[in-house]
């Protein structure tokens, strides 16, 4: 074990609510007879489907496959047939539909044959990555990142460290805690293949001072596998968000990450520990990624604890399952109080980011209207990223995005510490994400706008040629009309010349 | 009393040449203001301004022979940023140009296209494919909506479609104008 090396600014020491769900080991949620996938599940490129209604799939088939680099694979989690594939509602905040790959489960669970690797080691790299994007892996700490892509360093770039991420700061969600209770080993496995990928010597496992049960753990799976050297467990402060990346590359390294820039760029490759157990399950096992430990959690909830579910299973099934004394159609928070968002309905599918659903938190205050800015600045004291949420939010309400820009906005994790100090209750996170999606949607505009105009300018410039041509091939038709008339009546001439000499 | 004048005089001489070749040698090509209007509008092509272009309605506007609220596209958000650039006062849309409409795009409908290729000679931005005698589309990442296919279309197998929002052009509403509920605080 060792000591921390910095700390980031800002942050704040949360009550974490965690005992409610890690009272019971992992249970599997019972499987559900329809499972809905969403074909985007994770960021970038929607997966593209190669299954057609009334196949039967298998558990761990293929059924839709990554479209451009930055995607990855789907599969069935469950065996069945196809029942459909059209606009679903998805889990978003917007609470918009978006494609989904529907599946009839027979109720076999039937498996499609495994395909182990026996030896990882004698793969190349480019190999194991390639099995990590077919298995469908993302990142599981609620982002959703491609997992592939950060398996590769590229050419320009040497990876030193590799910080595997346990801290799980958001209060209430504990699905990391557990797998780390109870899947130490497997996430060990995880850790082996991704420093084999990334060629890297130093891998620091990180987890928050509130799981000690997890430390243990994980010390004395560590402890039995000698051959895992410059592997160490450094146990961070509790203090949120230090499970967010960049902060938590702080708080282990010392080092910050640029602005606009990648943890790659300092040489440190991050991975949530569920990531890592997932990479081992696909490599060792053959197994793709068809379920997640989902958190389910809050004061309504009378059996909360940590389920095993398969991407797809309705949400109402799963709470259900754990008996919430939820009214229908109230909303519950997808993710944890500080970064979550909320549902409004539950017929929404768990899908790869679903990391806790969170119904009814301790002491929620009554929402009220928010008051005036008294310019305390205890936003900026609480800011980790060392942004001044007071200005943004002036900027942001005016809509002057490009002072937002100027101001960093684009730096804002959306942890919501800036949020939770206001003593004026003023929901700054909204106000940034809201200029966030403005500035991103007028710059598409703008993009479009100027393809418009560049085609449009292509256009008429491609209109002018053609008269142009059209122009230059009736001066030559003329041309040679007046050509061949002339030589016409020149042989005219002469033939009526000979005939005049003849005559004479 | 004679020096002091010829010595002023040759300085304002070398200074004055001084300047003269600096406005030159360093000149800054400044972005003509048609330029920068015809970047601010909306780019469809559409031609309801009454002029054949953005482009030309952007040269009518710099040479102060349109006013800057005929852009039905571009709707209040365009006249505002030109009021801004040309630092005059926004006012309302220009009704005899149209109203404000939400984002459309043209669809055809291939049963019914009898490929005449008239729609696609009136786009002005190319987003219609499709020869002679056979079905025409749509790229719909092009279409601008600027409704131009519409009247040519002899069998009317086109229609104007409101582009639906997905979860990847979502935009969270502006906080100051929706009701928070618990959750929405962070």
């Amino acid at each position: 074990m060792s000591a921390v090396a910095g700390s980031f600014p800002g942050g704040l020491v949360l009550n974490g609510q965690k005992k409610r769900s890690t009272q019971t080991p992992i249970r599997k949620t019972p499987l559900s007879k329809k499972l809905i996938l969403p074909l985007q599940q994770h960021i970038g490129a929607a997966s593209v489907p190669i299954v057609n209604v009334g196949d039967k799939v298998l558990k761990g088939q293929k059924i839709a496959k990554a479209d451009g680099h930055v995607s990855v694979y789907l599969h069935a989690p469950s065996s069945g047939t196809i029942s459909a594939i059209d606009e679903q509602p998805i889990p978003h905040p917007s609470g918009l539909s978006a494609l989904c790959i529907t599946i009839e489960t027979d109720g076999l669970d039937t498996w499609i044959e495994h395909q182990p690797i026996a030896d990882y080691t004698q793969l190349s790299e480019h190999d194991i990555r390639q099995h990590v994007r077919e298995a469908g892996i993302v990142g599981l700490g609620g982002a959703g990142f491609p997992s592939f892509i950060k398996l590769n360093p590229g050419v320009h770039h040497h990876v030193e460290t590799l910080i595997i991420n346990g801290v799980e700061c958001e209060p209430y969600i504990t699905c990391d805690d557990m797998l780390m209770r109870e899947r130490a080993d497997g996430i060990l496995d995880g850790i082996e293949i991704i420093r084999f990928a990334l060629r890297v010597k130093n891998c620091v496992i990180a987890i928050e001072s509130n799981k000690p049960e997890a430390i243990s753990v994980m010390t004395l799976a560590l402890a039995a596998r000698p051959h895992l050297t410059d592997t160490e467990i450094m146990v961070v402060p509790t203090r949120y968000p230090a499970g967010s990346e960049k902060q938590l590359i702080q708080v282990v390294t010392g080092k910050q990450v640029p602005s606009h820039g990648l943890p790659i760029d300092i040489g440190i490759v991050c991975h949530n520990v569920g990531t890592a157990y997932a990479i081992g399950r696909a490599i060792i096992h053959g197994e793709p990624l068809i379920s997640r430990i989902v958190t389910v959690t809050g004061t309504d909830v009378k059996h909360a604890g940590n389920f095993e579910t398969l991407f797809g299973t309705p949400m109402h099934e799963l709470l259900a399952f754990c008996e919430t004394s939820r009214e229908p159609n109230a909303p519950f928070i997808l993710g944890g109080p500080m970064m979550g968002y909320n549902l409004s309905g539950d017929n929404l599918p768990v899908t790869k980011t679903a990391n806790c659903i969170l119904v009814g938190v301790d002491n929620a205050a009554p929402v009220e209207k928010p008051l005036p800015c008294i310019r305390c600045g205890e936003c900026a004291t609480a800011c980790p990223v060392s942004l001044l949420p007071q200005q943004l939010y002036w900027y942001a309400r005016d809509k002057d995005l490009e002072k937002t820009r100027q101001y960093n906005l684009f730096d804002c994790i959306e942890c919501g510490c800036c949020s939770y100090v206001c003593p004026s209750k003023i929901p700054l996170v909204h106000y940034f994400r809201f200029a966030k999606t403005e500035t991103m949607n007028q710059e598409l505009e703008a993009i479009k706008s100027d393809n418009a105009r560049i085609r449009h300018e292509n256009r008429l410039a491609r209109l002018e040629l053609e008269q142009q041509e059209k122009e230059e091939r009736q001066r030559q038709r003329k041309l040679a009309l007046a050509a061949s008339q002339a030589a016409k009546e020149k042989q005219e001439k002469a033939a009526q010349s000979s005939a005049d000499e003849t005559e004479s | 009393m004679f020096t002091a004048i010829i010595a002023i005089t040759v300085m304002a001489l070398i200074f004055g040449l001084l300047l003269g070749f600096a406005s030159l040698r360093f000149k800054v090509e400044g972005d003509p203001i048609a330029d920068q209007i015809d970047k601010l509008l909306p780019q469809t092509q559409c031609g309801q301004c009454s002029f054949a272009g953005c482009r030309p309605y952007a040269e009518a506007i710099a040479a102060g022979e349109a006013d800057i609220n005929r852009c039905p596209p571009g709707g209040e958000a365009t006249i505002q940023a030109l009021a801004e650039l040309l630092e005059v006062e926004p006012k309302p849309l220009d009704e005899e140009c149209g109203v404000e409409k939400p984002k459309t795009l043209a669809v055809i409908d291939e049963d019914r296209c009898i490929g005449c290729t008239l729609c696609i000679q009136a786009c002005p931005v190319d987003a219609i494919l499709g020869a002679a005698k056979h079905m025409h589309t749509v790229i719909a990442s092009e279409c601008t909506g600027c409704e131009l296919c519409l009247p040519p279309c002899p069998v009317d197998c086109i229609d104007m479609v409101e582009t639906k929002q997905n979860p990847n052009t979502w935009r969270w509403p502006d906080p100051d104008h929706v009701d928070l509920q618990l959750g929405d605080r962070a």
